[in-house]
């Protein structure tokens, strides 16, 4: 077993076991955390993978911005541990376990059968450093092979932000007009 | 990896966390004193010659006192929370040049402790990190005056970590690279003929809005809400105390010195020369060949001369961070944030437009 394999295993079964605490933990702040760790051992199998980009990315925006959000709600509705009793909602649980194993079954098969792994469609972690490195390769096709999808997830985003800007001007307005009334009674 | 290599790795790295680590008595030390100068008082100057070593035995103090864990917290965030903070602002550092390459053997050695794909990147994302710490610890006190620091503190770094990031966009612009080492590389030479090419000079905007935003993020004065004694008692640290407490100190100066390289890195031409130090490199070469010959006297020599004009520079902006500190009151809240999303995200948005205009009409 090569060093890579020893860090892939750790970090695997690292992430394996905060994805437990996640979903088996009582308290939200912990799951939270735990998820939050889960994305950090993902990351460094990303790394493993010659992918430092996406790494870095994912702990970017999913650890350093997301979860920070999450866990600023979780914090200020403050869910203590009696608020996420789960124990009354079995057949959700059913519902949700059927639906992790059909996902599971379908990335196993994915990942046998699948086409496009990294060898197949040409970039190889050497051609990728030989033309300038891994953010490099992205950034080229991603504004050119790729120019459209990535312009349509920007205007899904912006679209986005606009509806939650919305949606939250409106419950503002709606409080301000109803202020006064509290400052006259 | 063969031997030369790996003895240049250790050493790189011990020298870097023993500067990191040794850093921070030094600076309590120059903030104590040099605050007690700006307002005429005398600072503590009984320990040692002119009080250098007060530093020292409140160490030696923090380390022997009890280390006390309050009845109603969150025991295990509380314990994590204060190594949580520190982890990153130590990792930070692993992709700052501290000076050149040089050859030994006809190889190219980086003093540089990882030459990562992502380059400034890796930086942005760990230093995203070190919010968690400061959250954890606020939530786990149970106190409100934690808890309301916390929430300053991650609001805070949250809003500016955008302006920090968009600032720095326009120098990777120039440097068409995201590598540390490039964009250092990239601020050579001269414009005008006697200006150095240092972003402060090429991206004025962006250093300002890069200056301020790291100031919000290191929760330092004038934005350190999130510790205003004079309204939350410590904020965040208010139930730690012993060495847990001197933890989150720590942390906070190692994020002083991490930022402080990044904008002298950025901004100040990182490891590049001082003006007028070039005349030195030869006589400084021939005494580093008195005590050990490997490679080229005169590499040595600019190496040593680079490490040293990157700590001056770096020496510089922490004295700047303690020099603001003690100059400028603390802003309130509702200013903090006008300030960072109606003032700063507008420009250097604006910054970035008009550096990628002018790049593309080849004026720069």
């Amino acid at each position: 077993m090569s060093g890579q394999d020893i860090f892939f295993y750790v970090f695997s079964a690292l992430a394996v076991a905060f994805s437990l605490l996640v979903v088996l933990g009582k308290n939200p702040i912990y799951s939270a955390l735990s998820l939050v760790m889960v994305f950090f051992c993902v990351a460094a199998n990303f790394v493993l993978l010659q992918a430092q980009f996406i790494a870095t990315i994912q702990v970017l925006v999913y650890a350093g911005a997301i979860m920070v959000l999450f866990i600023f709600v979780i914090m200020l509705l403050n869910a203590d541990a009696q608020s996420a009793d789960l124990g009354k909602r079995r057949p959700f649980q059913a519902i949700a376990a059927v639906l992790c194993v059909a996902l599971f079954a379908l990335f196993a098969w994915s990942v046998k059968n699948g086409t496009t792994s990294p060898e197949r469609a040409g970039f190889t972690p050497e051609k990728v450093a030989s033309l300038g490195g891994n953010t490099q390769v992205l950034s080229e096709l991603m504004f050119s092979d790729y120019i459209l999808p990535f312009e349509l997830t920007s205007l899904l985003l912006l679209v986005g932000i606009a509806g939650s800007v919305a949606i939250a001007k409106r419950k503002l307005e709606g409080a301000r007009a109803e202020s006064p009334k509290e400052g006259q009674a | 990896m063969d031997r030369i290599e790996l003895i240049w790795m250790g050493v790189k790295i011990g020298a870097v966390v023993f500067t990191m680590l040794s850093s921070v008595p030094v600076m309590v030390w120059v903030e104590r004193r040099g605050s007690a100068l700006m307002q005429n008082r005398l600072g503590p100057n009984r320990v040692g010659p002119l009080g250098i070593l007060q530093a020292p035995v409140d160490v030696v103090k923090l380390l022997f006192k009890e280390d006390f864990i309050p009845a109603h917290v969150e025991k295990v965030i509380f314990v994590l929370a204060p190594a949580v903070l520190l982890i990153p602002a130590f990792m930070t550092f692993a992709v700052v040049p501290f000076a050149g390459d040089i050859a030994i053997d006809g190889k190219a050695l980086h003093a540089q402790i990882a030459d990562l794909d992502v380059g400034i990147l890796y930086v942005l994302a760990i230093s995203s990190l070190g919010v968690y710490g400061i959250i954890m610890a606020g939530w786990a006190s149970n106190n409100k005056y934690s808890m309301i620091g916390s929430l300053r503190s991650s609001a805070q770094m949250i809003s500016y970590e955008l302006s920090l990031g968009l600032s720095v966009l326009g120098m990777i612009m120039m440097a068409e690279s995201i590598h540390l080492r490039d964009i250092v590389a990239a601020q050579s030479g001269h414009i005008f003929g006697f200006l150095p090419r240092w972003g402060v000079f090429t991206q004025p905007i962006g250093f300002i809005v890069f200056l301020t935003a790291s100031f919000a993020e290191t929760n330092r004065l004038p934005f350190d809400l999130p510790e205003g004694e004079s309204e939350i008692v410590a904020g965040y640290h208010t139930e730690y105390g012993a060495m847990k407490f001197a933890l989150f100190f720590m942390a906070e100066y190692m994020n002083m010195l991490v930022a402080s390289a990044l904008i002298s890195t950025l901004f100040f031409g990182g490891f590049q020369l001082l003006p007028g130090m070039g005349r030195l490199i030869d006589p400084t070469g021939a005494l580093i060949a008195k005590f050990f010959t490997a490679g080229n006297p005169a590499d040595w020599g600019r190496l040593a001369l680079e490490a040293v004009s990157f700590s001056i520079k770096v020496g510089f902006f922490m004295w700047f961070f303690v020099w603001v500190r003690w100059t400028l009151p603390r802003f309130r809240y509702d200013q903090l944030m006008n300030l960072g999303w109606k003032v700063l995200f507008p420009l250097s948005l604006a910054n970035l437009v008009v550096t990628a205009a002018l790049m593309y009409l080849r004026v720069i």
